[in-house]
């Protein structure tokens, strides 16, 4: 059976990863390429690498940054932050991406999905969704989160999948950063509408939280985090060792 | 010296970067004689079939393998790379393979339940080897896990299918016949046990 999949999420800015903390055997954390290859060698199952840099010549050092990753690290990588075009999708999967994910841009542009997806085929767009309850419906919101669009949730990753997006990765505004757990209500609603595998993200605070993820969620594939790695909070070997322990179908390596 | 053929589909750097990395001189090219002179080819490929058929069929480059083929020369396609080896497919229409494997490529979709099996199969999945263990995996293991991306699966290919992974029915994960071979996963993607796929296969001459 296909393994349920564990995703560390490197946000990048000026070609340094943005938080973090020292881990043993890791000369320099804040290089994505060092913790990058450290996150491989300790089981992650695939790795983001999201571009928060504004300018022109941050997007430059992005693109070198992910070159070098790719050059020592062999499981699948996707790229966000910064796609508007499909011009961006090239810029990225030539220096060693798989996947591009699609957020602001697609809100803008919902074209951009389809587009992408006839030039390099589905499974290379990912929609990412960040989502919000406004009035007690979903709101997918844009601007990494600061501005509500007013748009359901549930019908954008509805139109997202029927235009091409391969995956769908839904962070919850309400759980992000708060630890207490991913956002089972929101990952169901989504988890019942969707066709192509599902990326929870947001609220992880503990390996508690994976394990109810998946437990309560059979069809959510893959959970992302971001700082609760960096911080070494959750080590991944660990948590995929428990995951498996608790029936939930892993890669172990 | 390995050649990855560069016939016009999808990325090349990982595959590129992952022969550098064990230490294997690789060169991206659509040139004949670099490719008839290569100790061992790989056929990549990401995308439709029909597209990298015409294209491998039009550009010559489809006489230039069955003649690298025919010298015994190790081939190994990936991905759609693998199910370009076979006879046909019939994703959108019917299209021509280069016929080194028997059988056809068919849509996983008519063999799963949709709702259950979610397509494309993406992410990690144990491979299960099929008859004598193949060369190919000589530095890994049964039940090892590689990354697989695909809606198309290769059908009907009896004897040749030296491996299988489990999503729904048993879905070939790996060919042979001969010196060439297929994989439908990424060994470029797929950790150290991908690279020790690419190990065991530029061992072979």
């Amino acid at each position: 059976m296909i393994t349920k999949r564990i995703i560390p999420c490197l946000d990048v800015r000026n070609g340094r990863v943005v938080k973090g903390v020292n881990f043993e055997g890791v000369s320099d954390v804040s290089s994505p390429v060092k913790l990058a290859k450290f996150y491989s060698d300790n089981g992650a199952d695939e790795l983001v690498f999201y571009d928060i840099t504004a300018s022109a010549e941050g997007r430059g050092i992005f693109t070198d940054i992910l070159c070098e990753a790719a050059k020592t690290v062999f499981i699948p990588l996707t790229v966000g932050g910064g796609i508007n075009t499909v011009a961006d999708f090239e810029r990225v999967l030539n220096c060693g991406a798989d996947k591009v994910s699609v957020n602001s841009g697609a809100i803008r542009n919902p074209n951009l999905i389809e587009e992408a997806a006839k030039i390099y085929g589905d499974q290379c767009v990912v929609l990412s969704v960040d989502a919000k309850r406004v009035n007690g419906k979903f709101h997918v919101f844009a601007k990494g989160g600061r501005e509500d669009t007013g748009m359901d949730a549930i019908e954008w990753i509805k139109r997202g999948q029927a235009s091409g997006a391969g995956e769908i990765v839904l962070n919850s505004i309400d759980t992000d950063g708060v630890k207490n757990g991913f956002d089972i209500e929101m990952l169901s609603a989504v988890c019942d509408i969707a066709e192509v595998p599902v990326i929870a993200s947001g609220g992880a605070g503990c390996i508690e939280h994976f394990i109810e993820l998946f437990k309560n969620l059979p069809k959510v594939d893959a959970g992302l985090a971001a700082s609760i790695f960096h911080f070494g909070e959750v080590d991944i070997k660990n948590l995929k060792n428990e995951l498996s322990a608790n029936g939930i179908n892993m890669r172990i390596c | 010296m390995t050649a990855i053929v560069d016939y016009g589909v999808g990325n090349l750097f990982s595959l590129k970067s992952s022969f550098a990395y064990i230490g294997e001189n690789a060169v991206v090219t659509n040139q004949p004689e670099v490719i008839l002179s290569a100790d061992r080819i790989i056929l990549p490929g990401v995308g439709a079939f029909g597209d990298a058929s015409e294209k491998l069929y039009s550009s010559g480059m489809a006489d230039i393998l069955k003649k690298a083929a025919a010298q015994g020369k190790p081939i190994l396609g990936i991905c759609l790379g693998m199910q370009l080896l076979f006879e046909k497919s019939y994703e959108y229409g019917e299209h021509l393979g280069l016929g080194f494997i028997k059988g056809s490529v068919k849509p996983i979709s008519e063999r799963v339940d949709a709702s259950v099996y979610k397509i494309p199969q993406i992410g990690w999945n144990a491979l299960k080897f099929k008859g004598e263990k193949s060369p190919l995996f000589k530095y890994i293991n049964e039940g090892d896990h590689v990354y697989f991306v695909h809606s198309y699966y290769g059908a009907d290919c009896d004897e040749s299918l030296i491996a299988t992974t489990e999503y729904g029915f048993e879905v070939t994960a790996a060919v042979s016949s001969g010196n060439v071979y297929g994989t439908q996963f990424h060994p470029e993607k797929s950790g150290d046990v991908g690279l020790n796929i690419l190990k065991a296969f530029v061992s072979f001459s």
